[in-house]
């Protein structure tokens, strides 16, 4: 597994905005994450020859960041908040909508691999919860109907 | 209470309120000119008379924690923001960066100058996708007109800006787990002192504020710190975003100057509790004891009336809920979530959170007596003033204040225990 010339450019300018190649690794790892889909072991030691240390070093970093896949997420990765302002305005609702109407754990991937789904901690959109990201982007003021929708369009998609 | 305009959120609604454009036209950067007039420790003194408080939860005096910085080092100074967002609860720095990401970099020409560091890293959470295309965007124009990079309007400052991207951990909101993060390692804390200020990034003296911390600096740089000062209360000066969450009918957040009494914030700004009267509130995100709806009745927004209430200011977004509240599951939310994102380098707080889980999973599963109340409570006295960083102590507090105000809602899941069983058998 390697990364493509114009990818180990980008990389290049990003470490050096550093002082310190190994400041560029949480950047090295969403590059990572980019071009390969998850961080597995392989890509790991893309990144620690990219970055130039140890994949001793990239696993010890990767491995304490919950937003770096170690396996393949879904097409469509959905996070559903379940800290304290979510917990009072329902997220127990949407979080039994998602895993009923697609038969998920957290944690898990749809058979088809299109969609994941994992519970996640406070997301910072208190105000308009409950609230998930689906991949990067936010969705807010949730109900069941409206997440129930929202698989349905993007199964279709 | 005062009315003021605007200072943070003065643009937010406008259209592209985020470009240069429109901040230009509505008086942005224009706090440069008194800026680069002064002298860098004239800046700090400023800051200082202002009593800007850092809004990040711990409220440090900002000039002060500026002071702090060696000048004799020979070493690069960088400036850290805190964008990392985490604390249950708090949501407007997500806000301040979508709608005037300009006005913080304002905020850090202001910092960087005054501490004579000419580098600035932006620590932003990873989930905050847009929040860093939007401070991209703005570093990429404020670079291109001369408001970042070399000599600065002619001022012969320098200063490079640049945002990096978290990964998912709550404890890097911690200003020294931030710090390691900033390195490219996991995020856990390290032991002061060394104080940043002091050793902090790579070694190097560092400063580490909050994003509503330097997008009040600008306001004061132009206006001047008796303007600011004159505005709030004489602890609590100045203006803040505030938010509610919740059990009220309108969640949201305003700017306004502290001192609002938190019955009028909710009554009239969340226009009232809803699904029923007011049960508690946790007045600054998560980590803050908890409230009764009758220590509310006094309470201001303000640091000291927090203080006097033995709970803290915090982060100034309120949780509010209503008397349908179960304690007992709010508090195991809270269990959870402190004891996922403990780091794990501490025992008192790597074992300590995830007892205290385990003990709340045993209450709601009806296993639990008031032992196991005690022992909570216990347990608690041990997770504080023991560890690195106050991760720990960010637990140990809502343990304390949820069992000690809310004792009828636990003991309503406790099974009889020995010391329950009448006299004459035992
Ligand atoms: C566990 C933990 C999490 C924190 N998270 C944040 C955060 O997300 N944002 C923030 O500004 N400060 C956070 N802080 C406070 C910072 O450590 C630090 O006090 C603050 O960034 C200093 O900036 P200020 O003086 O401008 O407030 C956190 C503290 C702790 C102990
Ligand atoms: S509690 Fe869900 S976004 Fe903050």
């Amino acid at each position: 597994m390697q990364f493509k010339p114009e990818v180990i450019n980008e990389f290049e300018g990003i470490a050096s905005r550093y002082p310190v190649r190994r400041a560029a690794l949480l950047p090295a790892l969403w590059l990572a994450q980019r071009e390969f889909g998850f961080i597995s072991v392989d890509a790991m030691k893309a990144v620690a020859d990219m970055v130039g240390c140890s994949p001793a070093q990239v696993l010890e970093t990767a491995s304490f960041y919950t937003m770096y896949h170690k396996e393949k997420p879904g097409k469509y990765h959905l996070q559903v908040c379940q800290t304290i302002a979510c917990l009072l305005n329902g997220s127990e609702e949407i979080k039994k909508t998602i895993e009923q109407k697609l038969g998920l754990k957290p944690g898990q991937v749809t058979a088809d691999g299109k969609f994941s789904y994992q519970p996640v901690e406070c997301l910072a959109a208190c105000h308009n919860g409950p609230c998930m990201r689906v991949n990067d982007e936010y969705h807010e003021n949730l109900t069941p109907e409206g997440v129930g929708k929202l698989i349905d369009d993007l199964k279709k998609k | 209470m005062q009315t003021v305009e605007p200072q943070l959120t003065k643009r937010f609604g406008l259209k592209d309120s985020y470009t240069l454009k429109v901040f230009l036209a509505t008086g942005g950067y224009s706090s440069l000119k008194n800026l680069f007039a002064k002298k860098p420790a004239e800046v700090i003194e400023e800051v200082k008379a202002s009593g800007l408080k850092g809004r990040g939860g711990a409220g440090f005096p900002c000039g002060m924690k500026w002071s702090f910085v060696p000048q004799n080092t020979g070493k690069p100074i960088y400036l850290a923001v805190n964008a990392d967002e985490g604390e249950p609860g708090t949501f407007t720095d997500n806000y301040m960066m979508m709608n005037d990401p300009h006005l913080l970099l304002e905020g850090i020409i202001c910092a960087c100058y005054a501490i004579n560091s000419h580098m600035a890293y932006i620590y932003v959470r990873g989930e905050f996708y847009a929040q860093i295309q939007r401070l991209n965007g703005a570093i990429d124009e404020a670079r291109k007109a001369g408001y970042l990079g070399k000599n600065i309007q002619g001022s012969g400052f320098d200063l490079e800006v640049y945002v990096h991207r978290g990964a998912g951990a709550y404890i890097c909101g911690e200003e020294t787990g931030l710090l390691e993060s900033l390195e490219g390692k996991p995020g856990k804390p390290r032991i002061k002192p060394p104080f940043p200020a002091v050793v902090g990034l790579f070694g190097c003296p560092t400063i580490i504020n909050n994003v509503k911390t330097l997008s009040s600096v600008p306001w004061i740089i132009a206006n001047g710190a008796a303007a600011y000062a004159a505005i709030g209360t004489k602890e609590s000066t100045g203006t803040h975003v505030f938010g509610l969450s919740g059990h009220v009918n309108q969640t949201g957040y305003w700017e306004m100057p502290f001192g609002l009494p938190m019955m009028e914030f909710i009554n009239h700004y969340g226009k009232g509790v809803k699904g029923g009267a007011l049960k508690a509130v946790i007045p600054g995100g998560s980590s803050c004891p908890i409230l009764t709806a009758k220590e509310c009745e006094d309470l201001t927004l303000t640091y000291e009336s927090m203080r006097d209430h033995k709970t803290m200011f915090g982060t100034g977004c309120a949780i509010v809920m209503n008397e349908h509240v179960d304690m007992v599951k709010v508090l195991k939310n809270l269990t959870h979530f402190y004891s996922h994102e403990s780091c794990g380098q501490c025992t008192p707080c790597r074992e300590g959170t995830a007892w205290e889980d385990r003990l709340m999973k045993k209450l709601l599963d009806g296993e639990a007596t008031t032992q196991e109340l005690s022992m909570m409570l216990e347990i608690a006295d041990n997770m504080e003033g023991k560890t690195i960083c106050v991760l720990s102590a960010a637990l140990a507090m809502p343990v304390r204040s949820f069992i000690q105000k809310f004792r009828a809602d636990f003991e309503k899941y406790c099974k009889p225990s020995i010391s329950a069983v009448p006299a004459e058998i035992s």
